[in-house]
Formats: structure tokens, sequence, C-alpha cells
């Protein structure tokens, strides 16, 4: 993203008695970018959403919304809308009083009111249900009212609290594909708050992954998947392999390792840089190892024992014993050459990408 | 569709083993009539007994019972007395409306009546109008003393209802504390008489006395209150005041209503507070019912006036929860 900065976070600290929620976060966030803060519940990222919507303030440090700084500035005069995770629709007005209710502090005339509240409706397809009240609505339906009143208020940034968290796994997905189409379409920034890996990555521009109030990582989908900065990243992202190494050594923007069971390997840092090679970790995607059906050759080649086996329909899991190691390594491989129906405690071959090992520190 | 219907239904006329060649009984005719399923009486009672209303009604009903037979009951006395006449001792059993002509056209009796609710109306706005802001403040910033607040808020309690009008006599008193501490302060050189002894001593010690009684529904009220309802809509540009306009009155107006019953409704009756700080202004129609049960031996003059003042009062109740309704749908 190299748009120009809609959402600037300096060095902000919020404490909660003693308890320090959140320890000196810094990002940027750029004018119409899909931004997600992702991490597990406790991490600090409501904490820091609510603080960008003025319903918190920083202990220390300043937050600036499109170049003002918004110190002091209470929730109804700052240029965001919330979508709140509960979606805190209001019971005793219907669907359309729900959207207009921003509106009516605005004075736009009851025509132009009624244009734009018909035109979110139209825009959450919700067309039919403008009468309907607010205490009437299914869980896809009140997040979809939620989103229309907060877009008939034509932000500049949507802030989205776990929005997609309350409904069931069918109806999330339909749901991260409309946001994400609807936010291309009117350009604003959105910042979404998620604990869903697969969300985050499916639809931000960018994530920022948080643990215990900090920012272990802010990179694209793509890189926080396949280059994670720490190693708690990379095992909330998905599953990851992780080795240790005694011989790592650091060679200009390359590693080299052995491994035990595995062998020697070699991988670039990606612009990491590892300040103590003692404690970093190596790590391998368990897509990025496969199997070495019989007859088959490859190398490099790894031999082990069928430990478990867990089916998941498109793909089945195998963990596997490296032979003579104490070293478990976990496989992910699709069912269309029978990986579901590998017997626990057989013999298996695997090989790898030699590209695919990555290192974190620990 | 309705191929599989009639397999799946046995009440359709076609019963099947679902099995091919072992079809017991066939019955393709469309004319044949479904046989209904025969009931007796006892059955259907058993099995209303056994479904959640049936339950729900069994369990209330002991309560229910004598909750109706000692509601009931004074209500059917007092109807059937107000219908009635009474001459010194004996009671007289014909039929008279004349007991409700006295109570509907006597001005002495229409002006107490007009009187009792312009005293429980306002008694009962003044106190939810004192109690919503405690109420208010309790629920939104008494964090994790709520509890003691509304402890210390039901304290008053614990001294009799006398003795609270009593001390509200202390306070207004002609040599009461107001007085004697306004001369203290030079503010007046004499007591005011206009403090006690009128309908204002009268709704000053009723608000007092129901304030608890307010303050409690419309804690839970506001209790009840989505708080994230309060973000949004200061999200959605809304101040302060406009949140608790649109959003906190609104939705508290239940509350509301329940506190101005609990209070109207009760005060409207009350004759202690009026003998005591009333004065002769501040009588009040419950203090003429009395006097018509007591001294004036005319029980059925007191009973049409209590049925009277019984409709009346559920007519402007009614009429009152109505109009806060409506505001509820005004307040947007």
């Amino acid at each position: 993203m190299t748009t120009s900065p809609m959402i600037e976070i300096r060095n902000v600290d919020k404490n909660f008695g003693t308890f320090r929620a959140l320890d000196t976060l810094n990002a940027t966030i750029g004018e119409g970018e899909f931004f997600s803060l992702l991490g597990p519940s406790g991490c600090g990222k409501t904490t820091l959403l609510r603080m960008i919507g003025g319903f918190d303030d920083p202990s220390s440090g300043e937050i600036l919304i499109g170049g003002r700084s918004m110190a002091g500035i209470p929730p109804n005069l700052r240029p965001t809308n919330m979508v709140f995770q509960s979606y805190a629709i209001f019971p005793h007005l219907n669907v359309a009083e729900n959207i207009a209710y921003g509106l009516k502090r605005l004075r736009l005339g009851r025509a132009e009111e009624e244009k734009r509240v018909k035109e979110a409706l139209d825009q959450v397809e919700l067309s039919e249900l403008g009468p309907r009240m607010g205490n009437q609505l299914s869980g896809g339906q009140r997040q979809r009212v939620a989103l229309a009143r907060a877009l008939v208020m034509r932000p500049k940034v949507l802030l989205l609290d776990e929005p997609l968290s309350a409904l069931d796994k069918n109806l999330r997905e339909q749901m991260q594909v409309e946001l994400r189409h609807l936010q291309r379409q009117i350009g604003i920034t959105f910042v979404l708050v998620t604990h869903d890996q697969y969300e985050a990555l499916s639809m931000s521009d960018r994530i920022a992954v948080m643990f215990g109030g900090q920012i272990a990582q802010i990179a694209e989908p793509k890189e926080i998947y396949q280059n994670p900065a720490t190693r708690q990243v990379a095992d909330f992202l998905g599953g990851m392999n992780f080795l240790t190494s005694s011989h790592l050594s650091v060679n200009g923007k390359n590693f080299a390792a052995t491994l035990p069971g595995i062998g020697d390997i070699t991988g670039h840092l990606a612009g990491k840089t590892i300040s103590d090679p003692a404690k970093a970790i190596i790590g391998i995607r368990p897509e990025r190892l496969r199997i070495v059906w019989e007859g088959e050759t490859a190398d490099p080649i790894v031999t082990g024992k069928v430990a478990d086996r867990n089916y998941f329909g498109e793909v089945t899991s195998l963990a596997v014993n490296i032979e003579g190691q104490n070293q478990h390594l976990s496989i992910v491989e699709t069912n269309d050459f029978g990986a579901d129906d590998i017997p626990v405690g057989s013999d298996i071959r695997i090989t790898y990408d030699r590209d695919a090992f990555i290192v974190m520190q620990g | 569709m309705r191929s599989f219907r009639s397999q799946q239904d046995p009440e359709c006329g076609i019963v099947t083993t679902g099995i091919p060649g072992q079809i017991e009984e066939l019955n393709l005719d469309p004319s044949a009539p479904i046989l209904p399923v025969q009931r007796t009486g006892r059955e259907s009672i058993s099995r209303f007994l056994r479904s959640e209303t049936g339950k729900g009604w069994l369990t209330i009903s002991p309560p229910l019972l004598y909750a109706m037979l000692l509601l009931i009951g004074p209500i059917i006395v007092i109807v059937a007395n107000s219908f009635w006449s009474q001459d010194y001792l004996t009671i007289d059993r014909t039929f008279t409306l004349e007991n409700y002509r006295a109570a509907l056209t006597e001005p002495i009796y229409r002006d107490l009546l007009m009187r009792s609710l312009f005293i429980s109306v306002t008694v009962a706005f003044v106190t939810v109008v004192l109690a919503y802001p405690i109420a208010w403040f309790v629920s939104f910033y008494g964090g994790r003393y709520k509890g003691l607040w509304l402890f210390i808020i039901t304290v008053p309690f614990w001294s009799g209802y006398l003795l609270r009008i009593l001390s509200w006599k202390v306070i207004l008193g002609y040599k009461g504390v107001l007085n004697t501490g306004l001369m203290h302060l030079g503010v007046i050189t004499e007591p005011l008489s206009s403090l006690i002894y009128n309908v204002n001593a009268v709704i000053i010690t009723l608000a007092h006395s129901w304030a608890a009684f307010a303050i409690l529904p419309l804690f839970v009220s506001l209790e009840k209150l989505d708080r994230s309802l309060l973000e949004a809509a200061a999200d959605l540009g809304d101040g302060p005041v406009r949140r608790f306009l649109r959003i906190t009155l609104p939705l508290t107006i239940p509350g509301i209503i329940a506190a101005l019953m609990i209070v109207m409704i009760p005060t409207v009756g009350d004759y202690v507070t009026p003998k005591l700080v009333g004065g002769k202004d501040g009588v009040m129609i419950a203090n003429a019912i009395q006097v018509q049960f007591g001294r004036a031996s005319n029980w059925p003059l007191g009973a049409a006036l209590a049925v009277s003042t019984m409709i009346i009062v559920s007519l402007v109740a009614g009429t009152i929860v109505l109009a806060l309704a409506g505001l509820k749908r005004l307040l947007k």
C-alpha cells in the first residue's frame, strides 16, 4: 500500500490499572486500505479498534485520522463509524429508522434522507426489510443493518469489531466475499478486528498480528503466511513444523542449518535479521512436505513412520515420526492419491521443496 | 412430494411396511374418510396437565386461588355494598344507584376526588423525575457498589411509615428544621406558615415516601439497557443529550410506566399522610371514604366512593400508559 496515510498510530499505550493492555503500538493504515487486526482473544485488538473509534483513550501516545490528532475528540465527532460485535441494532426502531438514525442529525431534508436510506438498504440487499422492527431480525440481517447504518454516514474509516463471528460458517464465508467486494466498490478504509486467521488472510490488504498487547508483525497476507516474523505468528496462522538445529549459520541473505534426520538445508532470510542464531527456529509448512509414493523417486528423501492420521475431507493430515529421531513432522496431503488410506504405523517416505524452509526468531 | 408424504404419514390412510410385496393394508381410494383420533375427556385433561402450559397452571394454582379469594372477595363485598343503602346500623339490600349519584355529583366528593387525582399524578411525576437521576447514577456509575447503593436507598424504609411522615412534620413545621434554619441564615424574619398543612406538604411527603418504589423499577430498566446501543448512538453522531432522548428514554419507558403506576395508584388511596401533614386543604378522597366507613357509618356511600375512585384511577392510569407509549414512538 503506497497511498497516503489515513490512520496513524503513534506509540500508543493503554493501561487498565496495573495491566498493560497495549504496549507501544505503531502502525500506519493507508487510505482505502482493508486492514485487519488479528490475534487471540485478550491480545488488545478490540481495545485498539475502540481507541480509533473514540470509545477508549490511549494512556499515552496518539492516534491521527486524516492527519488530525484525535486526542480528546469523542466518537460522535470522529470521521469513523463502527460495526459493533453485538451489532447494537436499536430495538425500538425499524430497519429504515435504524439506518436513518445518524442522518437525522445532518438535517439533509426528507427526500435526500430517504434516498440515502434506500441506497444503503439496496447496498446490503435488504430492500424489503425497511419496515421490520430492529428486534425481529436474524443474525445475518442484523449484521447487514449494522453495516448499512454505518456506511450510510459515508465515513472515512469503517471499523468492524468481529462482525462475522456470530454468523454460521456458510453465511460467514458469503459475507466475507461481500464485505471485500463492498470495500473495493466504495474505496474507504476498513479496519477489521478478527481472531479468525482465514478471514484475515482472505479479506485484508494488510494484517497486523497482535499478541499480548504488542504488534508482532504487519504485512500483506501472503507475506504473513509464508514468512512469519516470529514463532507465535507462524503458530497462529495455520500449521507449522518447528525444527531446532544446533548448527544454524547466517550468511548474507541466506541461512544454512543441519536438521537431525532431515539433513543439511538452506533458505533465504527474507529480510529478517537473526540476532541470536542459537535461539532461532526453523519452520516448514505441512503442505510444503509431500509423500513420495511407492515407485517414485525424489531427492531429498526423509523416511519415517506414520504416527497419527486425521481426515479432513479434501485433505488428510499425517503425523510422521522421523526415523531414528524424536521429532514429529506434520504433513497435509490432498486425498487424490490415497493419503487417507495410509495405515497408522506404516513406513513412509517424504520429500520437501528446498526453498520451503524459513527461519524465525523464537 | 405427495407420494413421499403418504408413506410417511399413517393418517393419510396408507399404511405400508416399507417392504414391497408385504403391504398389509392399502387404501388407495382418495375419497376415503380420514378417521379422526378419538380422545376421551379424561385423556385430554391428563394431556393438558402434562403440557408445559398445564404444568404452569398447576404450579401457580394454590397461590392463584388464595390471591383471587383475598383480592376478589373484598372487591365483591365493596361493589355489593355500593348498590345498597344503610339506615343507622341496618343495611337495606335493595338495589339503588343513590350512592353513586351522591359520590359523583356532590361537589365535596368531586372536589376531593379531583384533588386526590391531582396530588397522586403530581406525586407520581415528581417522584419519577427525582428518582430517575438516582437510578441512572446507580446503574451507570454504581460500578461494584451498586448493591451498596441500593441498600442505602432502602435504609429509610427501615423506619415506619408514620415515622417518615412525622419526620417531615419536624422538617416542615412552624418551628421546624427548615423554618428555624432559614431564620438563622437571615433569609426570612418569621417562620413561614405555608410549608405545612397544605397540598404541597402532602406532595413532598408522599414523593419522599415512595421514592424507593420508583427507583427500583427505573434501576431495573436502566440495567437492562444494552450499553452498546449508547455507543452506537455516539458513533452515529449523537452527543450525551441526544443519546438520552433517543435511546435511554424510549428504552426505559416500561420502567417509567411501572414507577409511575407503583407510586400513583397507592397514593390516591392514602389517608394517613393528608391527615398528618395536609391540614384542611390537603384532605383527600380516602379521608372521606374512611369517614364513611368509620364515624359516619355509611358503608354503602363509602363503597360507592371507593368503586368510583377505583374506576377513575384505572382510567387515568390507562391514559398515562397510552400517552407514554405514544411518546416512545415519537422519540426517534
